[in-house]
């Protein structure tokens, strides 16, 4: 990488840590981010029990309120759901599975969208008109009826969510990578590495991205909640992850029969976990844009 | 004018087929149409007649003309559950969903209006703060889970409102619909809400970023100098101005709280399309699931051409670029 794209790269971390620090709402969303992110990492120590092995779970623990023993001692302080399932490991669990599916739909999405926006902008003409076009289309229909449409035709799994996601998401990124490249194409450090004799693949990824990086990064965190809010809706409804993959939407589900009759633990604090990670996601989303938006200006 | 709808109109035949071959692709190519489109307890002599009838030992491109031909004349296959033409489940179940839809959008209007030129005059007060950060808790709290504390606080503790099912329905001037008894509007409220809660933070943003958009332009400062009040430059001229993105995204909205629904509908079980897509999903009662596809495209595709003709009417410089 050259060395103005690393210097180009770093003012803009800078700028966003000052951005996020003057607004004492979005440090506390941060902070909450990055403890969310860091208990989904390292989950499986985190947790008291492995919610998937069979052997430590006891059916006669189901339905406990939050606060009981087990029958071997351990505390239960969220409860337990109707197979006897710590729900703290439980959700522990689902969020790794929300975040991983959010966050990798999310990644490849941005890499899909920012190509191709490269492409349309840099090279123009009918492979710009094509591409926007499909863009277009994409846009044009809200992603939870895309998302529907592919999986009730496609079926329920992992892999299925992960591709619809990507598919009603990449649209957003080409489109915004398209319009920021389009006003950097013109300008004259492009031009000069052009008369150097760069390579296009060069030009395109070390000099014209690093400067589309902006919108990019808010859109980003704006998509990445958007999906984990997608897919829980999807699993919510049983069309989304199957029951060997549980999210925090499908422990919601699971726990949704189980609301009427008093035992609200099980859906409720699940709901409350994604609740607090797609709200403050989208705070720091928010504060960023309001920092990089130079339109709007300082708050 | 004319070329201008005759332009848009055409476009969206062209997005209609699009979203057709897509469809018949997810269904023909992806899958094995035979086990999709006959039932799975059909007995091999049904199965024949079914192949036959589809087409589908004929070449794909012809089994795209006759899957064409089929749904423009109303034909999308029969249920195997209802054994109905699943075209006439889905209109039967249409005007359910409407009512929830249009009922949680002028929800979000009555609301989300007021709220959104509050915050938009005052920016940067507490009261905008305030109202802000609670449009961000709006689009966080997934749909279903906000439907599900409804019925939790509203049903299940306080016993105010009934929460599943559509109630009793009257009827008015031809129409039967849940408006018109009061059983019926105690079941609409809380789905209604639901559909709306989403909506009202789309619309709380946008009618801020209007209004703060509007309020530094030229004639703002004009009708000031005349005299004219406060209030009339807020209500009559700035908010001649924001309504056109209003316009467009309320239209594009209205498409896209017609899929949500199959989220409300799904926690309230009202009795509407977006219940069946589910119930259909999960009995493998494909022709349905094809049918409530292709209907809500078509929907949704006519909804986004009604947009754009209004939002010329209301814009002229729209049709002035389209038609050059």
């Amino acid at each position: 990488m050259t060395a103005r794209a690393l210097f180009a790269e770093d003012m803009l971390l800078g700028r966003l840590v000052t951005g996020i620090g003057r607004s004492p709402k979005a440090v506390v969303a941060a902070v909450v981010c990055i403890i969310l992110l860091f208990a989904a990492v390292i989950g499986p120590y985190l947790t008291p029990q492995n919610p998937f092995d069979l052997a430590v779970l006891d059916i006669l623990d189901s339905k406990l309120p939050p606060g009981s023993q087990s029958m071997d001692g351990m505390n239960y302080w969220l409860g337990t759901d109707g197979q006897g399932r710590d729900m703290f490991s439980a959700m522990i669990y689902g969020l790794r599975t929300s975040l991983g599916v959010g966050v990798f739909s999310g990644i490849v999405a941005l890499l899909v969208g920012t190509v191709l926006g490269l492409i349309a902008a840099y090279f123009g003409g009918r492979i710009d008109t094509l591409i926007m076009r499909v863009v277009d289309l994409m846009l044009g229909f809200p992603t939870i009826l895309v998302a529907l449409m592919l999986l009730a035709l496609l079926g329920q799994g992992l892999w299925k969510v992960i591709f619809a996601l990507i598919l009603v998401q990449w649209a957003t990124f080409a489109r915004a990578v398209r319009s920021a490249a389009l006003v950097e194409k013109n300008k004259d450090y492009v031009e000069a590495a052009v008369t150097l004799g760069i390579g296009t693949p060069r030009i395109l990824i070390g000099h014209i991205l690093p400067n589309c990086l902006p919108p990019l990064i808010v859109i980003g965190m704006l998509q990445v909640a958007n999906a984990i809010s997608a897919e829980a809706t999807l699993s919510f409804l049983g069309i989304g992850l199957p029951i060997t993959e549980p999210s925090l939407g499908l422990l919601i589900a699971n726990g949704y029969q189980l609301l009427m009759s008093g035992e609200y633990w099980i859906s409720v604090y699940p709901g409350v976990l994604l609740l607090v990670l797609v709200f403050s996601i989208n705070i720091v989303g928010d504060r960023l844009r309001e920092v990089l938006n130079p339109r709007l200006g300082e708050r | 004018m004319t070329v201008f709808v005759i332009r848009r109109f055409l476009q969206s035949i062209a997005v209609l087929c699009v979203t057709a071959v897509i469809v018949f692709i997810g269904i023909y190519a992806i899958g094995d149409p035979a086990e999709m489109l006959i039932s799975p307890d059909a007995s091999p002599a049904e199965r024949a007649q079914v192949v036959a009838s589809l087409g589908l030992d004929k070449p794909l491109w012809e089994q795209f003309f006759t899957f064409a031909w089929n749904a423009l004349h109303g034909d999308l296959g029969r249920s195997f559950v209802f054994n109905r033409p699943s075209i006439s489940l889905i209109f039967e179940r249409l005007p359910a969903t409407l009512e929830l839809t249009l009922t949680g959008l002028v929800f979000a209007l009555l609301l989300g209006i007021p709220l959104g030129l509050l915050s938009g005059l005052k920016p940067n007060t507490a009261t905008d703060e305030v109202i802000m950060t609670g449009s961000i808790f709006g689009f966080s709290l997934p749909s279903f889970w906000q439907g599900m504390m409804l019925i939790m606080i509203f049903s299940v503790w306080l016993g105010w409102l009934p929460s599943t099912g559509r109630g009793q329905m009257g009827e008015f001037l031809g129409l039967r619909s849940s408006l018109f008894t009061l059983d019926g509007l105690t079941h609409l409220i809380l789905p209604a809400i639901n559909l709306s809660l989403f909506k009202l933070s789309l619309v709380i943003r946008l009618t801020r970023t209007g209004v703060r958009e509007t309020m530094p332009l030229d004639f703002v400062k004009f009708a000031r100098a005349k005299g004219i009040s406060e209030r009339r430059i807020v209500f009559v001229h700035v908010f001649k101005n924001i309504l056109i993105p209003l316009i467009t995204v309320i239209g594009l909205e209205l498409g896209s709280m017609l899929a949500f629904a199959v989220v409300t509908e799904t926690i309230f079980a009202w009795p509407g399309i977006g219940k069946l897509l589910i119930d259909s999903i999960m009995r493998l009662d494909r022709p349905v699931v094809v049918a409530y596809l292709l209907v809500i495209v078509s929907l949704f595709i006519f909804i986004n051409f009604v947009v754009d003709v209004l939002y010329s009417l209301v814009d002229p410089r729209v049709r002035l670029g389209g038609a050059q």
